[in-house]
């Protein structure tokens, strides 16, 4: 049972970041139709930004601070150099442009930072916590914590605010969103701020426990990736109810079978599910009348 | 009100306005009649700016705004009501009407009159104000498609084909709507292959065929000249 709940948490801890990233593929394929293989990268920012200035002697919160506002600030030059004049070109189009922006920005990774493993000190200490047998370190609770909190406030933006609507009206119809005055370019430029603000948070908070390094964000993206497809493409609880479960399945896998399969066994599970459920877990059943 | 001088407009090599020009002139219902593939909602998508245009101009009150970006134009007052109605199927009825108002600044208390006044006009929409705006029938969802259109109070208020599909007591009632809404200081552009029922409530109207204007005239002359009734009228 220890061992159950040991593997448990460690899984939901990792699957928290998949489903930030997964909730970051969402948000931008919703309003744009673009799967933005970077998205991964953006963790890496959050995390090597964070360790980089640090070093540089600025306290831990100014030094997040500093690495979300990076990440946006790439995120937005993303959107505006690649994205934006590649307007109208097709699916695969856009998918070999984003993932020609994910090698160069970690390429540029390894340049401006190095190519070590860095981590960052735990928020609050590395003394564990014991619940029925499983020991669990505070920061764990960070990142699920973490998770729930931007989860929260993201649902409250895109549900209450005119903004969020206007994302939200942007992703179920462009041409009437255009029609009724949205500026569907500056949506999808949020889209991209926003998601790249998601991904650095994941990737401060989870630094600490899973070390980081320029070339990061490629794994986490694909795991990210197939979250979202498991979820169902376009559905932000399918983001979520995906990343948590590749998570366990990798923290089973590794701990019932073996850690070398670990990757294997999650894509194995994914691949099932979508030979099952074409669309995911909660795929979009069309319920629009023509 | 509007003038459009001239404009061409295509789907990649294929060019579906060849030179259109016609104006709606403030006060006025203007129907433009045409038949499948003639080139009229490529005319209201151009005038909105979702679709690019490759030559003429397109004036609103003397402005030429052909270059302008599409949320500037709904600023400046013109409103469609696009084909197939368009209106955000997940969102609730009300967020969709919210959203009409989205360009302006006129605070939310005006919103929520111009709310209430959408309401009273179709009551339906105020009983399915929280439900998913996917989940209304056809003729519920061209009603919201009106009031999104009109909670961005517009000046010209493009409408592309709002009674397709529609049972003829419903016609009646959007028709009806159009014409109130004209003595409340909306000029009117309607775009219609209904054309009998279009041109019996317009002031002038337009034929549009292959891209070019075949004809003009009032309404009531349209309706009585014998090429127009053999093509559209269907007598």
């Amino acid at each position: 049972m220890a061992e159950f709940l040991q593997f448990a948490f460690s899984g939901l801890t990792v699957g928290a970041v998949y489903a930030l990233v997964a909730i970051g593929f969402t948000l931008i394929y919703n309003a744009s139709d673009v799967v933005n293989f970077a998205q991964g990268e953006f963790v890496m920012i959050g995390g090597m930004a964070t360790v980089f200035i640090m070093a540089a002697g600025v306290p831990m919160p100014l030094a997040a601070g500093g690495a979300i506002v990076i990440a946006v600030a790439v995120g937005l030059l993303l959107h505006r150099l690649a994205i934006e004049p590649a307007r109208g070109a097709d699916a695969v189009t856009l998918i070999i442009i984003t993932i020609g922006a994910s090698i160069f920005l970690r390429s540029a990774a390894s340049i401006v930072f190095d190519k070590q493993f860095h981590t960052l000190p735990p928020f609050t200490g590395e003394t564990p916590i014991v619940i029925g047998g499983a020991a669990i370190l505070p920061q764990s609770l960070w990142v699920l914590g973490g998770g729930v909190v931007i989860v929260t406030i993201l649902w409250a933006f895109l549900t209450h605010t005119i903004l969020g609507k206007a994302i939200l009206a942007t992703a179920a119809n462009r041409l009437a969103a255009k029609l009724v005055g949205i500026n569907t370019s500056y949506v999808v430029g949020l889209s991209f701020a926003v998601s790249a603000a998601i991904g650095a948070i994941a990737g401060i908070l989870v630094s600490p426990v899973t070390l980081t390094r320029y070339d990061v964000g490629t794994l986490l993206a694909l795991k990210g990736f197939a979250a979202a497809m498991v979820g169902g493409m376009g559905s932000p609880i399918g983001a979520i109810v995906g990343g948590l479960l590749i998570g366990l399945l990798e923290a089973f896998g590794a701990g019932y079978i073996s850690s070398d399969y670990k990757d294997a066994i999650a894509f194995l599970v994914i691949l099932a599910v979508l030979f099952f459920m074409p669309t995911g877990l909660f795929g979009r059943a069309s319920v629009e009348r023509v | 009100m509007l003038g459009v001088e001239d404009l061409r407009s295509g789907y990649g090599r294929i060019e579906a306005l060849h030179g259109v020009s016609l104006e709606v002139r403030a006060g006025e219902i203007v129907t433009l009649v045409g038949g499948n593939g003639a080139g009229k909602t490529t005319l209201l998508r151009a005038i909105s700016g979702v679709q690019p245009v490759t030559g003429g101009r397109v004036l609103f009150e003397g402005a030429d705004v052909t270059r302008l970006s599409p949320h500037r134009r709904v600023e400046l007052g013109i409103a469609q009501v696009p084909e197939g109605r368009q209106i955000f199927g997940p969102l609730s009825v009300e967020d969709n009407l919210r959203l009409g108002a989205y360009r302006k600044t006129h605070g939310a208390a005006e919103v929520g009159k111009d709310l209430d006044k959408i309401f009273a006009m179709f009551p339906i929409l105020a009983e399915r104000r929280r439900n998913p705006a996917g989940g209304l029938s056809g003729g519920q969802q061209q009603m919201l498609a009106i009031g999104r259109a009109l909670m961005g109070r517009p000046r010209l208020l493009l409408l592309d084909e709002p009674s397709m599909g529609l049972a003829p007591i419903l016609v009646d009632q959007i028709l009806a709507a159009i014409v109130d809404l004209r003595s409340e200081g909306v000029t009117v552009f309607l775009v219609e292959q209904n054309a009998f029922a279009a041109l019996s409530i317009a002031d002038r109207g337009y034929v549009i065929e292959t891209g070019t204007i075949a004809k003009e005239g009032s309404g009531k002359a349209l309706i009585e000249d014998p090429a127009v009734r053999e093509a559209y009228l269907g007598v």
